[in-house]
């Protein structure tokens, strides 16, 4: 129990001082990519790992997040960082909205109808051009120059939305979630009201991963539909970070957002620039091969199945 | 009223097309539960497969049906056997692990094909490719009708063989019930990789027949995988027969959505039908016949 202590410790305190010590633009920029999906990584992980309703599309939870911050600096002329107030706040509808519609049915159903409700999404988003421009994207001026204001932005919401998870899963609901996963039937029979729970669950999710996308917004200063409602970029990246670092624990998705922003960097930039440039185009065909790769021999990612991992190292000294 | 009918028409032709990529997938959902979301990737493969024998050998699309379904019926098997098999031993904390396999499969057929044959557009042209039958007023295009016509047939065989052989007996009491199928002396590990690679199989053939009317590219996947489920949904999970009228259906609102509304909402409209079949009708088309 100290030792865990001591530990967060010091990486709260290794992530607050990075910044001050790694100057480079690059590497902020990519922790901050990572922080980014530290929380978004985290909310999937509340919903399916938790409460066993797998989503196949929080990028449609994103996207909204990220198109209420555009939308309220293009249309409105308001600063897009209301967004980060909104953003959630309309993410949360749409969550609600998904949840009313599927909810009602069981088994595949929920994941099946967010991959759809992400498709029209981003349909939406593409075709409503007086609202959301359509293909050509929403552009803004980025408020700072500097990486610092950002960095440490990220890092807040981060560390807020990790400690609302863990408030959540010590509370009466997290037992509630969990019960729902391991059998619907019987949290129905002690009297808890399955598809209530299920809703609050999709609820949290799905306003943190919005606040995640308007700070995207802000961020980047650039959104269009193909980013933000991207399947493969945001709704499978997102089951992915769940997933390799260890689903139904609260550190696996931190751990695996900088895992899949590493890898992803790594194919992305050619290892480093060693190797030839095509393995550049290569690193969709990496991340397939990563979901198999995890589903089959970690099926509960590093942190879940770290014992195991622990063993493999351990066997040959 | 011309454009009507003329809608409807394509609309049923591009339909039946559809049925034959429907069945495919509502019986892996039947057989074993899940729902395969690298189906339409699977078709991709087979269009590429029939893109290569017509480039390279000058071999017809409809002839190279012989090759294509049997090429993707060993991939499904082996897919089936060596990575959605092993899952059902992995003791794993979410359910879904074997549509997430399905998913990584299809993004590494579809990078695999862009890694080969680049993002670029091909095309295929057979001997009928521009030529129009006339029906009254309507008109229909060939390579469409033929299309039409190879998928009712393979749909009939494919009844014949689940209605009538010893096999597609056995697949279909896998599908009613697991354990009692077990129990009567059936091997369902064999029957779940017997119909995933059928369903394999019959989406190439989609594919193939669809070559001389689509432009391939490797991202024409995942826009098909995703009207799969719509007419899974539509039909009623695991429904053959509802497989049919959800194809149809799809291809008929989707030819007069593009009339009516613009070619812009021509999908959009299967993702309403599918909501809507969701709130209103769940359960599918195969809840008013009770078959």
């Amino acid at each position: 129990m100290k030792r865990s202590r001591v530990i967060i410790a010091f990486i709260a305190l290794a992530l607050v001082l990075f910044p001050l010590v790694v100057k480079s633009d690059y590497y902020q920029h990519l922790v901050i990519l990572a922080l980014m999906w530290v929380v978004i990584g985290g909310s999937w992980n509340l919903l399916a790992g938790y409460t066993g309703q797998v989503s196949f599309g929080h990028a449609v939870f994103f996207g909204t997040g990220a198109y209420t911050a555009g939308i309220l600096a293009n249309k409105l002329g308001i600063s897009a960082w209301w967004g980060m107030a909104f953003g959630g706040i309309t993410a949360a509808l749409v969550g609600l909205f998904i949840g009313w519609v599927c909810f009602r049915l069981r088994g595949p159903y929920f994941a099946l109808a967010t991959i759809a409700a992400g498709e029209i999404f981003r349909l939406i988003a593409t075709t409503w051009e007086s609202l959301t421009e359509g293909m050509v994207g929403i552009m803004i001026l980025q408020t700072f120059r500097s990486k610092l204001p950002y960095y440490y932005l990220a890092l807040l919401l981060a560390a807020a939305s990790m400690f609302v998870f863990d408030l959540v899963m010590k509370s009466k609901w997290g037992f509630y979630f969990i019960s729902i996963r391991e059998d619907q039937d019987a949290a129905e029979s002690l009297g808890i009201n399955t598809t209530l729970y299920k809703n609050v669950s999709l609820l949290i999710s799905s306003f943190f991963t919005g606040m995640a996308g308007a700070f995207y917004m802000n961020y980047m200063a650039f959104i269009d539909p193909h980013v933000v409602f991207s399947l493969h970029y945001i709704s499978i990246m997102a089951i992915l970070v769940g997933i390799i670092g260890g689903v139904a624990t609260i550190w696996g998705p931190a751990l695996g957002a900088f895992i899949m922003i590493g890898v992803q960097e790594t194919f992305r930039s050619s290892i480093f620039g060693l190797a030839p440039r095509w393995v550049s185009q290569s690193h969709a065909l990496v991340f397939g091969l990563l979901v198999m790769f995890v589903i089959l021999y970690m099926a509960n990612g590093v942190v879940g199945d770290w014992p195991k991992i622990k063993r493999l190292f351990l066997r040959r000294p | 009223m011309t454009v009507f009918l003329q809608s409807l028409a394509s609309g049923i032709l591009i339909g039946g097309i559809y049925a034959l990529i429907g069945i495919g997938m509502t019986l892996i959902m039947g057989v074993m539960g899940i729902i395969n979301l690298a189906h339409g990737q699977l078709m991709m493969v087979g269009m590429y497969i029939t893109y290569v024998l017509f480039a390279f050998l000058k071999i017809d699309p409809y002839i190279s049906l012989l090759v294509s379904m049997p090429a993707l019926f060993l991939v499904g098997v082996v897919i089936q056997r060596f990575l959605l098999n092993p899952l059902m031993k992995i003791e794993a904390i979410l359910p879904e692990n074997q549509v997430l396999m399905t998913v990584g499969i299809g993004m590494v057929l579809t990078e695999i094909a862009r890694f080969i044959f680049s993002s670029d557009y091909k095309s295929t042209t057979t001997a009928f490719s521009s030529q129009v039958f006339f029906l009254g007023t309507i008109s229909l295009n060939a390579p469409m009708v033929i299309a039409f016509v190879i998928a009712v047939a393979l749909t009939l065989i494919l009844f014949w063989f689940l209605l009538k052989t010893d096999l597609g007996r056995s697949i279909r009491a896998t599908a009613q019930d697991k354990e009692a199928a077990t129990l009567m002396g059936v091997n369902s590990g064999r029957i779940t990789i017997i119909t995933y690679a059928l369903g394999a199989a019959l989406v190439a053939a989609a594919g193939t027949v669809l070559l001389p009317i689509f432009y391939l590219f490797p991202d024409i996947g995942g826009p098909f995988t995703l009207k799969a489920f719509v007419i899974t949904i539509l039909g009623g999970l695991g429904s053959t027969v509802g497989a049919i009228f959800g194809g149809v259906t799809l291809g008929i609102a989707e030819s007069l959505g593009a009339t009516y509304f613009g070619m812009q909402y021509r999908e959009m409209v299967g993702f309403v039908i599918f909501l809507l079949v969701l709130i209103f009708l769940p359960g599918g088309l195969k809840r008013l016949t009770k078959i």
